[in-house]
Order: C-alpha cells, then structure tokens, then sequence
C-alpha cells in the first residue's frame, strides 16, 4: 500500500517528478565528470607509460623525457652498462630531432625519432612494417597528408633547412614503409620514426653517440625501484626515473586541475542534495494535512516516513542511471574537445570511466538524496495531528 | 448497557504565549454502546478538542478518558496510533480521502496498516463500499467523485478495522441538503447496526437523529439530553445494512 501510495503520489504530480529527475540526472552527471576527471588524466597517463612494458626512462641529468632538447652523449657506453645488468630485458633508446620534406616549393617539417625498431616503444603499427634498412623510415596520417605521400613511396628529407636561403643541409632519399601512430605524440603532430643510426647520419657529427632517452624493460619479478637506485648510482648524468616516479610528477603537475574536479564534484553533491531536501519539504508541506489524516487513521509514524523515502528513492534511482548515461555522453564530447589541445599525446584521455569510483559516486549521490528526506518526512509525521488538521481546515 | 466511552473532569488547555487559554474547562459524561450522541454549541465551545481527545489525536491538560475499559488520555504516540487503528474511525468535515488513491485503496488503507492480507482487505473494503451504496465506484478517485460519495467513502474507511467507536466531526458541513440528508440516514442505520457514533455538528437535522444531544458553552456540558426513540428520525435510503456485520 506504501508504494501503491509513493508511486501514485510520483505519478500525480508528473511535471515535477520528471523535472527533480531530470535535476538530479544533471547534477550526477556533473559528479561522475569530474569524478571521471579527477582520475582520468593520472590514470590514461598511467596506461600510456605502461603500454609498451618499459619501466624506467633514462633522460639527460636533472630534465624529464623530452622536456627539453639536452642529449645524452657517449650513449653506446651507457647503454652497453644498461644492458649488463642482469635485470634488464631490454633498452630501447631513442633520439629526437626534426627531417625537413620538400614538397613542391615549399618544405614540410615533423619531429624524427630515431629509434631501434625492433626494441622500440614508441609506436604502434597501424599498415606496412618497421624499418629494417638504413633508407626506410615509418610516418603517422598527419606526415603521410602534409607530404601527399602514401606506403612505398619514397621522399627527400634533410635535417637542417636554411628558411632564408631555402636551402636543405645532409639530404637523403628514404622510403616510407609504414604508417603508424605515435604513441607519445598529438595526433595532428607531424612525425617520423627511423633508424637512430640514419637520424645520427643526417644530422652529422652533433648528435653522433647521442640520445635523447633511453626506455628499459626489466625481466618480470625485478625491483623496479631498487634497479632504478642502482641505475643512479651507477650512471650519474642523467636522471632515471620510473613510471610510479613519472606519475608522481604528472600528479604534482596535475593537482590544481585535480582539486578543481574535487571541488565541482562536492559541490554537484550538494546542489543534488539540496534538490532532493527542497523536494522533499515541499512534497512533504504540500501534504502536511494527507499525513496528518493518515496518523489520525492509525497509520505508523515510520511507515509515513517510509512513503516519502521510498518516493525521494525512486527518483534516484531512476535518475542515477540517467545520469550516468548523461554523463558518459558528456564526458566523451567534453574529451573530444579537449583532445585539441596541443601537443597532448592521442592516447591521453581526460575522463576515464572507472566503475568503482562512478559507483561509489552515484551511489554517494543517491544515499545524501534519501536521507536528505528523511528530516522533513520525520518531522512532518510527528506534527500535532489535531492542531494540523484544524489549521488544514481553516486554510 | 456497557459504557465504551468515560471522561472524567476533563480539562485541555492551550498556550497562547504566556496565557494558558481553557478549551474544556472540565468535561465529564460517559457513552453506551451503540450509543449516538450529537455534540452541539456554539463555535469555540470546545467541541472539536473533546472529539479529539476522544480520538486520542490529543492528550487532555487533566482528566481521564477511557474507551472500551481503556485509558487512552496518556497513551505513548505509538501506543495511541495503534489504538485509534483498532479501536476508533474517524470521520472528517472535510473527507480527506487520500487523492492519489482510489475509492476502495481509500477503505484499503486501515485495513493494511493492521496487516490484513490483500484478499481479505480487498473483500472488506467491496462490502464497506456495497454497505455505503458505492460499490460501482470502487476505482474512482476521490476528484471524480461528489462530496456525498466522498464522504460515503471516508464512512467506509472509518469502518474498515470494525471499530468500537466512530467519531465524526460535522460530517455534513461540506453536503448541501440533500446530500447531507443522506448522511444523516446512513450515520442512523450505521448505529441501528450496531456501531456507537460521536458526532460534533452544527447541523441541527442531524443532532436531531441522534439519540442523544450533548450541548456544550465554553468548555462545559450545559445540557445532556436523551431523545425520546419516537421523536428519532431514520431515513435509509441506498444502503444495505447486512453488509455491515460486527
């Protein structure tokens, strides 16, 4: 009967049924986005650094990969001492740099990273292969469309470009053998990978025996932390650091952007609150004279109680989903619009959905909703019964 | 005859800030079963505080009121909510029928706060409305319902838990004349079946049908008279008393 009476009462006033479930859809909404944004960024970034398997990154002393443009020289002798410990699966090292492309007449510039392809890690395959000669080179979309080029086609590339001469320095002929996506890299960034012997080649003596970073593997059951000391100990030019390290980094980094999500997500959690109480009490003074009549018949104090909470109930938990659903759907355009901003890596995403966090949110969200009517239900219930019914009368 | 209700010296006072204001100024009478007695006076005289003390909606400044044998003028709120389930239904001027419940949920509702099975409160509530001349408008809602209809319909539902008294206050306040004519035939069959009524009425057509008129001034019984059984007008019409059985 309690729920004959809680359903009915939703359904006779069905304009503001829908619109307290369409509030505090909004309102769950806004708290899983930021739920989803508080965490979304650590942990894509997380995923990111841990995608290829490598735990440790050795920079240049006192910078973070590719913070800046230092290298590290004498790279053979430090990878050769990388590669001699015994907890090392593999390094994979890296060089960064520019190719310039003439195109007609004028030249398109993307980022070259000099890799060793069968030990790299910094991008996935999408058509073709890796290049196994010194003249082949692998490109993402963005490159292929600047230079008009497709998988097999071969192009002119130079490292250095004289802009005011419009001359091109240490030109060679590579052949594009494959498309694919950097991992590390914008989507809309133009890039290269090849050989880091053909990059040290083109660029010249400079960057002969250098690196820009070197990426270790560490066979399974290896201490992460203790084999990165020792890498310290041992290599003291340059920083190495590991993926908990670089996380600790992007959360120090991050924690403005983060305490802002926290903020918005409580104060979403509250305005919830606040609509579901203001519901209440108004529901609730709306019927003062029902409840007082439903007293004076002999029914229960609880059970009145229990009508208005079962009735704030339904209306979360018809809401939560429904926010939920709006929410994912907000994260997702919200994630591509902030996508754009340049020189975030394609894989990074700002709002990740992790069930346990949008659960416990929600469900945050829906129990502050039912006890928020649990006050004015109580309240009202115990409300002098004559004196209510007399005043309902005069009024 | 057995007395079912008994107050003794009853007195209800109210605060109106630092004045304590009497409404019963110390009420004394006792009621018989089966019983009808039509509470008359002026407004503010304190009728509607002694219904409801006999209600058990209010606890009583001093005095004692006894229903049934029992005390009920100190009774905790769960003990007097469960009492007023059992024990007494109440009528109101205004028939406050739950709107988003239909007619027969409406008679249903005491009957499953007393934890009757849905079969048997369904049965009862049917009978209740078939004994009120309703039982075709069992899944009208009170909007689409008279005011007669709707207060035939809060008659049935004071009547669901079969209780030893029934209270009405001014159950014909909200009827025109004839319908509250048609009130007063069903309150009278209602207590030639059996059931002891209380009424508080400025309506002198119905203190007429009772059997006795209590008149009260300022919170004191004035007059307490029994009416002569030839003088009592019974006037039933639509209603099938078998239904009603105690």
């Amino acid at each position: 009967m309690i729920a004959t009476l809680a359903a009915a009462s939703l359904i006779r006033h069905r304009a503001r049924t829908a619109l307290a479930i369409l509030g505090v859809a909004v309102s769950a909404a806004m708290l899983l986005d930021m739920v989803m944004l508080a965490s979304g960024m650590r942990e894509s970034f997380r995923g990111l650094l841990l995608s290829q398997g490598f735990q440790l990154r050795l920079s240049p002393r006192g910078t973070l990969p590719f913070d800046t443009e230092a290298t590290i020289r004498d790279a053979a002798s430090l990878l050769a001492t990388v590669r001699a410990r015994p907890t090392v699966a593999a390094v994979s090292p890296v060089l960064g740099g520019q190719l310039h492309f003439p195109v007609g007449d004028s030249t398109v510039t993307a980022s070259a990273l000099g890799v060793e392809p069968a030990v790299q890690g910094d991008y996935e395959l999408v058509s073709g292969r890796s290049p196994t000669a010194p003249d082949e080179l692998v490109t993402n979309d963005a490159t292929l469309r600047a230079l008009g080029r497709t998988v097999g086609d071969t192009v002119r590339a130079a490292a250095g470009y004289d802009p005011q001469l419009r001359t091109l320095s240490g030109e060679r002929t590579l052949r594009i053998v494959g498309r694919v996506r950097f991992i590390y890299l914008a989507l809309d960034q133009r890039a290269v990978a090849l050989p880091i012997s053909t990059l040290r080649a083109v660029n010249g003596p400079s960057s002969a025996e250098r690196i820009s970073l070197a990426m270790v593997k560490l066979r399974p059951g290896a201490d992460i932390e203790r084999e990165r000391s020792t890498l310290l100990a041992l290599l003291p030019r340059v920083t190495v650091i590991s993926t908990a390290e670089a996380l600790k980094q992007v959360d120090e980094r991050l924690s403005y952007f983060r305490q802002l999500a926290v903020i918005l997500g409580a104060v979403s959690l509250v305005v919830g609150f606040l609509l579901v109480t203001t519901l209440v009490t108004v529901s609730v003074n709306e019927r003062i004279g029902e409840i007082s009549v439903m007293r004076a018949i002999g029914v229960r104090r609880w059970r009145v109680v229990a009508q208005i909470l079962l009735e704030s109930s339904a209306i979360m938990l018809i809401a939560a989903p429904v926010g939920l659903a709006l929410g994912l759907v907000t994260a997702r355009w919200l994630n591509s619009i902030l996508a754009r901003f340049p020189g975030l890596p394609e894989r990074i995403d700002f709002f990740l959905f992790q069930p346990r966090a949008a659960w416990t949110a929600l469900g945050l969200l829906v129990l502050s909703g039912i006890l928020a009517g649990i006050y004015p239900s109580w309240r009202s219930a115990s409300l002098p019964i004559a004196t209510t019914l007399r005043q309902e009368a005069v009024g | 005859m057995t007395a079912i209700v008994e107050v003794h010296d009853l007195v209800r006072e109210y605060r109106m800030g630092d004045e304590r204001v009497p409404a019963l100024r110390g009420v004394s009478f006792t009621v018989h079963e089966t019983d009808s007695v039509a509470i008359v006076g002026p407004s503010g005289c304190g009728k509607s505080t002694l219904l409801n003390l006999l209600g058990v909606i209010d606890r009583p400044t001093s005095g004692t009121v006894s229903i049934g044998g029992a005390r009920v003028d100190q009774l905790s709120d769960a003990r007097a909510t469960e009492f007023r389930l059992r024990r007494i239904g109440f009528v109101f001027q205004r028939f406050y029928l739950l709107q988003a419940l239909t007619a027969r949920e409406n008679v249903e509702l005491p009957l499953a706060e007393a934890g009757v099975g849905s079969a048997k409160r369904r049965a009862r509530a049917l009978e209740l409305l078939e004994y009120v001349g309703l039982d075709r408008r069992e899944r009208h809602r009170p909007s689409q319902l008279s005011g007669g209809e709707q207060q035939r319909v809060a008659i049935a539902r004071a009547l669901a838990n079969r209780p030893a008294l029934l209270l009405a206050d001014e159950p014909t306040g909200e009827l025109d004349a004839r319908t509250g004519a048609e009130m007063i035939a069903l309150l009278t069959r209602l207590n030639a079946d059996g059931t002891t009524i209380v009424v508080v009425t400025h309506d002198e057509e119905l203190a007429r049908a009772a059997k006795r008129v209590i008149h009260m001034r300022d919170g004191l019984v004035v007059d307490d008279a029994r009416r002569d059984p030839a003088d009592l007008r019974v006037e039933p019409r639509g209603v099938t008393p078998e239904a009603h059985e105690r």
